[in-house]
């Protein structure tokens, strides 16, 4: 009996069903799940008008993706969601990697303080979805949700997408200027355009249970290699919400499946991990192999893939829903500026680029993982184990151990347009960086990231009051960048300006100019409001996003 | 000089190490302890000390026998 009542969401007449509708929309998305809802909620907060289009009518039917990454929950948090999932979520930061019975080491993902949000929750995607539903609905007519609306035929047109929608009452026609197609590894949408998906598949097998437990048991990520109370090569357990945990099992390549996933064996499987005294309830289980691909191009004429339909990687890391989130985080604010006339259509380039960037990246993680986890011949075990042998006693060898490395913004450092540095100091916010949070000081006070919410920002470091005062008056003339919102932070209050002045750079006057997804554009060290349009300018139009769309 | 207790590979571990399995790809498991041994001398020339080369090889023995 599983904890979590399950929404049913109600399916409603599309109003071209009835005749009526606008039939043309700026943005149709095509998935309900967190990337596709993510962008429903940033497009809606940007003030474009979207239809989010799911072939089901619930949310994600079992945990599925559990751990949320700082990045995500700031996300989150300029969505207007942040707080209620770190209320229902379980906070982490710490994992534990054993070898056998014995403990090599721990890691900390956020040792220091002055963040808003935690290193990691663990939160079912179920919850995830619920959460982001309710926010869509307290945005109103903005975002216009369909459930059991299949895609059936998607078609190009020279400035825009026709779809054919197949409903419990019939079929139906739309068209859209932009289609983001949020519909998952098995993407329909991809499949519809005859998209590859080429990538590599791992061969082992792994059985993932959920068991609900009252026991006092730590929130610590843990893993085991070989541990001694199960054959299985590894077992990582995590906890969730509503005493739930999940374990999983790294089986091998050869496990017979049927038998691995028969509930009451799961069960006997998950009591050698937790000891025979706690008092442990099934609640779901799934055995599964992974595999890792990509989309050569993320985008196709007016078609933007996101998340796992464009990319995949296998989970240890937490990198799939994470790194979708921070797909339609990189796209959003570009396809509103695009919709507004504020940007040319060219600047998708910089979606592919940026993001494709990322899910190298992740694949490559994913790809390393798997190789320490899997050791493929009696070589590679024998180099694995040496690692093992010698990381309790020898700090250098647990740089080497891998269960996974956890998720992180991408940095853009580098790409076309976050190429160029005017202020060298401090190295860790420079151009393409995401942002770090801080603590604020002054009357506004709050938190950083909260303040530069989703519109083009300037960070001003500011000698005193009366400069800062000065700085907001010249930034409100700066009408060549749409939307720019100037924080600036006084120096001269000491103590409460300390971590801010630490992470930004702590002289007066230096200047960082963010871009509306929270990551560095340019930096300089003094106030040039000439150089803060030509950065924005130079972004938006640079020529290597030209003839790449 | 870093011995056996100083992190050396901080910032660049995970390739390393995919290096280090990619180099024993297609190999027997003759051939991977050849690759091994050879290794080990190269790396002992670039250590190029006594000294920490005892250090490494008392940390490599212990606890295998």
């Amino acid at each position: 009996m599983a904890s979590f009542i399950y929404d049913r969401f109600e399916y409603r007449t599309a109003p071209e069903l009835a005749g009526a509708g606008r039939r043309r929309y700026p943005v149709v998305i095509v998935g309900a799940g967190p990337v596709g809802l993510t962008a429903a909620l940033d497009l809606a907060q940007l003030g474009i008008d979207c239809v989010v289009l799911d072939d089901n009518d619930q949310v994600s039917d079992g945990s599925r993706a559990i751990c949320w990454a700082k990045r995500t929950l700031e996300i989150f948090d300029r969505l207007g969601v942040g707080e209620r999932m770190l209320a229902k979520g379980v906070t982490w930061k710490v994992g534990r990697i054993y070898h056998g019975e014995r403990e090599l080491y721990h890691f900390d993902l956020l040792p220091e303080g002055g963040h808003r949000m935690p290193a990691f929750i663990n939160l079912q995607q179920y919850y995830v979805e619920h959460f982001l539903v309710a926010r869509a609905r307290e945005l109103g007519a903005r975002i216009d949700l369909r459930w059991k609306n299949r895609v059936t035929q998607v078609r190009h047109l020279g400035d825009g997408v026709r779809l054919e929608v197949e409903t419990p009452e019939g079929p139906y026609r739309l068209e859209c200027d932009w289609l983001i197609a949020a519909d998952g590894a098995r993407s329909a949408i991809r499949g519809a355009l005859g998209h590859g998906f080429s990538g590599h598949a791992f061969e082992d097998k792994f059985l993932i249970v959920d068991v609900r437990m009252a026991a006092d048991y730590p929130s610590d990520r843990r893993f085991w290699f070989r541990p001694r109370f199960d054959p299985a090569e590894s077992v990582l357990i995590h906890r969730q919400p509503d005493d739930v945990f999940r374990i999983d099992f790294q089986l091998g390549r050869d496990a017979d499946v049927g038998e691995a996933r028969d509930p009451e064996r799961a069960l006997a499987r998950v009591r050698r991990v937790v000891g025979p005294a706690a008092d442990c309830r099934f609640e779901w289980c799934s055995v599964y192999t992974f595999k890792c691909a990509r989309m050569p191009r993320f985008v196709d004429g007016h078609v933007i893939f996101a998340g796992d339909s464009a990319h995949l990687v296998s989970p240890f890391g937490a990198r799939g829903g994470n790194g979708g989130i921070q797909d339609v985080d990189n796209l959003c604010w570009k396809l509103a500026l695009i919709l507004r006339g504020l940007a040319p259509s060219a600047l998708l380039a910089s979606y592919e680029c940026e993001r494709g960037r990322a899910a190298d990246e992740n694949i490559a993680n994913a790809r390393r993982t798997t190789a320490f986890m899997s050791p493929a011949t009696p070589a590679e075990r024998a180099l694995r184990d040496a690692v093992l042998e010698l990381a309790g006693a020898h700090p250098f060898a647990r740089a080497l151990v891998n269960s996974g490395r956890l998720s992180r913004p991408h940095d853009y450092a580098g790409l076309p347009g976050s190429e160029a540095d005017a202020a060298a100091a401090p190295p860790a916010m420079h151009p393409g960086a995401a942002c770090l949070d801080a603590p604020l000081p002054g009357g506004e006070g709050g938190w950083l990231l909260q303040r530069l919410g989703n519109r083009p920002c300037a960070l001003v470091m500011a000698a005193d009051e009366a400069e800062a005062r000065a700085l907001q008056a010249q930034a409100a003339a700066l009408t060549t960048v749409p939307g720019l919102r100037t924080v600036t932070v006084d120096l001269s209050r000491g103590e409460p300006a300390r971590l801010a002045g630490e992470r930004y750079g702590a002289a007066a006057g230096t200047t960082c100019l963010i871009r509306p997804d929270q990551h560095v554009l340019a930096r300089w060290p003094r106030w040039d409001p000439a150089a803060i349009a030509d950065a924005w300018r130079g972004y938006i139009h640079h020529p290597a996003w030209e003839g790449n769309v | 000089m870093s011995g056996p207790d100083t992190p050396g590979l901080a910032g660049c571990a995970d390739e390393f190490y995919e290096l280090l399995v990619g180099a024993h790809q297609g190999l027997t498991q003759a051939q991977s302890a050849a690759l091994n041994a050879r290794l080990v001398l190269l790396l002992a020339d670039r250590v190029g000390e006594l000294a920490t080369l005892r250090r490494c090889l008392d940390a490599a023995r212990a606890g295998i026998d």
